[in-house]
């Protein structure tokens, strides 16, 4: 009990400190999360909406493979992007192994397949509704895609968010592909694992304290801006 | 359309935020190492020395001495410094290395409960191979990193020598945990196990529950440290010249006394042994 | 009067249900209504003539190809203003930018609705969001327009203004072809009614006609139950 409640003590220090060392950290994984978000959104939404609209071979088999693959562990796509990054490896001779660029990399693969699924699944929704209206107008399946994305631009915020809660939270992929390397490298879960390999618990769950605090923080106002958005566009 | 433009502009800006303060201009080496000189804080105190001395920024890479001996293998490390002298020779016997030259050493330690159930302690407590003997005998359970470790590697060595055959006598009570050393000192510390540790890790553990060092210095523990140039021949890219600067810097006057200087509740933790 | 639409042992069977069984019909009428009961395949025979469903047998011809749109009964709304919704079946016909804003701002001014083209468009009542979806139809100036139950979930105020703009669309020489519940719009609408009962056509006959004298009995027993 006393770890608790040192943790909650040394996370508000931490806070109230402004500690920079930690504000780097913090700053770092935002970045390299917010980045896979991105770039997850970018491929994996249309995918998402061409599945969702689409009629072709195979559609099947890869709505049931984008949604295994939201369980991808992180440790194998972390391996995976480590055998491909590795100066052994394919993409070796861009120097990009224990790199931001790296983690970003990683992250994106991972969250991809989650942005997709989701993505999926709203836009099925919004099909549904729309389908003859916009097949009346003339509107091609993938004129149709892009239309129900931009439509449903609101309810995705909640698959780009489930995306990057995963991105910011997971520890097994950014550890191998980053390599946790002091000032470089090192984000808030592999600061926390660090910490926690030390022994220096109330550390490490005061640090979980404040991850927590930042993706609720963030959460929260993306609630707040879909709810205004929502009663601005219905 | 408007949506190749919000395409190009998100990956515009995923890219800028992904290689945001990777300034390519950075001059840095990369040295694959161990937990127990990372976590220790060793590197914290020896690099920012280095640092201001050559210009030159270390990224360390932590990991088991097998698994940054792999790295290096793959070449995605420049200098491996490591504590495990069979691997390491046979790592300059494979081609991958450079030339090995000692810098340090600690030693390890054996922890376990302070009430010492076992009897480890013996008569003097420095003693490693009858404090091992009688934990087998005792079945008193025991943390291994099993994890190819350099600590790892030592701990094989000891049941060896002590005329235990593991494999045989490996039971319920020995826990291959597979984790660096500060995980496995938490599981041991939680279990109230026995595990051989570094010094050094021990030293700035803080997790410790109900345990304390049980034996210690048998000159047997002793744990020498050794860094290696990865071979250039083998991997064009790495960086020689500041790689070198680095090993240079750690075994002269300079770097030895840095390493001298380190302590922790005013005990020094690593001893400089570079040979001139 | 010319044919405009030839539709010859039209049938659509789904899921081992025959849902419209061999129609044959030939449309020459501007303003054509087709009645029947609830389920009869009104609303399946009004998509396979837009071209949403897929007929199992029969086919469906047109003389001359008529450039269509259609209204639905729940009209469905994009998330954006009063006027882009309307743009949006422009610029899938590949419109330029000002044209496209100029056809958008008329069509709204002839429903009435110009003053309120940069509101939201999900946030409009039902009978106001049913006026953007007929502005949306009349913006590609098609030559048939196809409705389905326009006026089925408004008020009655909303659905005389809906009726209005629908015989506006009609007098500048759009073919009209739709369903409706209501006995009263569809005599006000109609010269010729199509009944349809159990996926069959039943009849076909002029307005009055089929009023007073339906020449079916199915068509005798569906006016007397729906007439109070």
């Amino acid at each position: 009990m006393t770890t608790l409640g040192d943790s909650f003590l040394t996370a508000w220090q931490l806070v109230a400190a402004a500690d920079t060392r930690l504000a780097g950290i913090v700053w770092l994984s935002l970045r390299v999360s917010f980045a896979a978000t991105l770039i997850a959104c970018v491929v994996g939404m249309p995918i998402g909406a061409l599945l969702a609209v689409g009629r072709f071979p195979g559609r099947r088999v890869l709505i049931v493979l984008f949604n295994g693959l939201m369980g991808l562990p992180p440790v194998v796509v972390g391996l995976l992007v480590y055998l491909l990054l590795s100066r052994a490896g394919p993409l070796g001779a861009f120097g990009l192994l224990f790199s931001p660029t790296a983690m970003v990399i990683a992250q994106a693969i991972l969250v991809t397949p989650i942005v997709a699924a989701l993505t999926r699944q709203v836009i099925a929704d919004e099909w549904a509704e729309y389908r003859e209206q916009l097949r009346s107008l003339g509107a091609s399946r993938s004129r149709a895609a892009a239309t129900l994305l931009w439509d449903g631009r609101f309810s995705l915020s909640t698959a780009a968010l489930a995306g990057f809660g995963r991105a910011i939270a997971e520890v097994g992929a950014v550890m191998i592909v980053g390599g946790n390397i002091d000032g470089v490298t090192r984000v808030m879960t592999t600061t926390i694992a660090l910490e926690t390999s030390k022994g220096d618990l109330p550390l490490a769950l005061a640090l979980g304290l404040v991850l927590i605090a930042v993706v609720l923080s963030i959460n929260a106002v993306a609630y707040a801006v879909r709810g205004w958005a929502e009663r601005k566009w219905g | 359309m408007i949506f190749r433009r919000l395409f190009c502009s998100a990956l515009a800006v995923a890219g800028l935020l992904g290689a945001g303060s990777t300034r390519a201009e950075e001059r840095f080496i990369t040295v694959s190492s161990t937990t127990s000189t990372e976590q220790s804080g060793l590197f914290g105190h020896l690099l920012p020395a280095f640092e201001k001395a050559s210009g030159i920024k270390v990224r360390v890479v932590a990991l088991g001495t097998g698994q940054a001996l792999d790295l290096a293998r793959r070449g995605d490390a420049d200098v491996v410094f490591v504590h495990d002298k069979t691997a390491e020779e046979k790592f300059i016997a494979e081609g991958f290395g450079v030339k090995r030259q000692e810098v340090m050493y600690n030693d390890f330690i054996v922890v376990g409960p302070k009430a010492d159930p076992a009897k480890a302690h013996g008569t003097n407590g420095r003693d490693i191979l009858e404090g091992l003997r009688r934990i087998e005998a005792t079945k008193a359970p025991f943390v291994s990193r099993g994890d190819k470790s350099g600590t790892h590697a030592a701990e094989l060595r000891y049941w060896k020598a002590a005329g235990i055959d593991l494999d045989k006598a490996k039971g319920p009570w020995y826990r291959d945990t597979g984790s660096g050393m500060g995980p496995a000192l938490n599981t041991a510390a939680s279990m109230n196990a026995y595990i051989l540790a570094d010094r050094g890790t021990w030293l700035s553990f803080k997790n410790r529950g109900e345990l304390a060092i049980i034996v210690e210095g048998d000159t047997k523990l002793f744990n020498q440290y050794g860094v290696i140039l990865v071979n250039p021949a083998k991997h064009p890219h790495v960086k020689q010249a500041d790689g070198q600067k680095f090993i240079d810097w750690v075994v002269a006057a300079e770097g030895q006394q840095a390493i001298a200087s380190y302590k922790i509740g005013g005990e020094q933790l690593f001893f400089p042994n570079a040979k001139p | 009067m010319t044919v405009w639409l030839a539709i010859d042992g039209l049938g659509l069977i789904e899921g081992g249900t025959t849902i419209i069984d061999s129609a044959t019909l030939t449309l020459s009428a501007q303003r054509n209504v087709v009645l029947g009961p609830n389920g009869a395949g009104k609303s399946t025979l009004l998509r396979l003539i837009h071209g949403l469903l897929h007929p199992s047998g029969g086919r469906i011809a047109w003389p001359t190809s008529l450039s269509q749109a259609m209204v639905f009964q729940r009209p469905v709304m994009l998330r954006t203003t009063v006027l882009a919704n309307v743009e949006y079946g422009l610029k899938l016909k590949g419109y330029a930018t000002a044209e496209r804003r100029r056809r958008a701002g008329e069509s709204l001014a002839r429903v009435g609705l110009e003053h309120i083209a940069a509101r939201p468009a999900r946030l409009l009542s039902g009978g106001e969001q049913q006026r953007v979806a007929l502005a949306r139809a009349w913006a590609l100036e098609p030559e048939l327009l196809i409705l389905d139950e326009p006026t089925a979930s408004l008020d009655p105020a909303s659905s005389r203004e809906v009726e209005r703009i629908i015989d506006e669309i009609a007098a500048s020489g759009t073919r009209i072809l739709m369903t409706t519940h209501n006995l009263g719009q569809a005599k006000r609408i109609a010269e010729e009614i199509v009944f349809i009962d159990r996926g069959r056509i039943v009849e076909q006959t002029a307005v009055e006609p089929f009023f007073t004298l339906p020449q079916t009995e199915a068509a005798q027993r569906f006016l007397q139950e729906e007439t109070p």
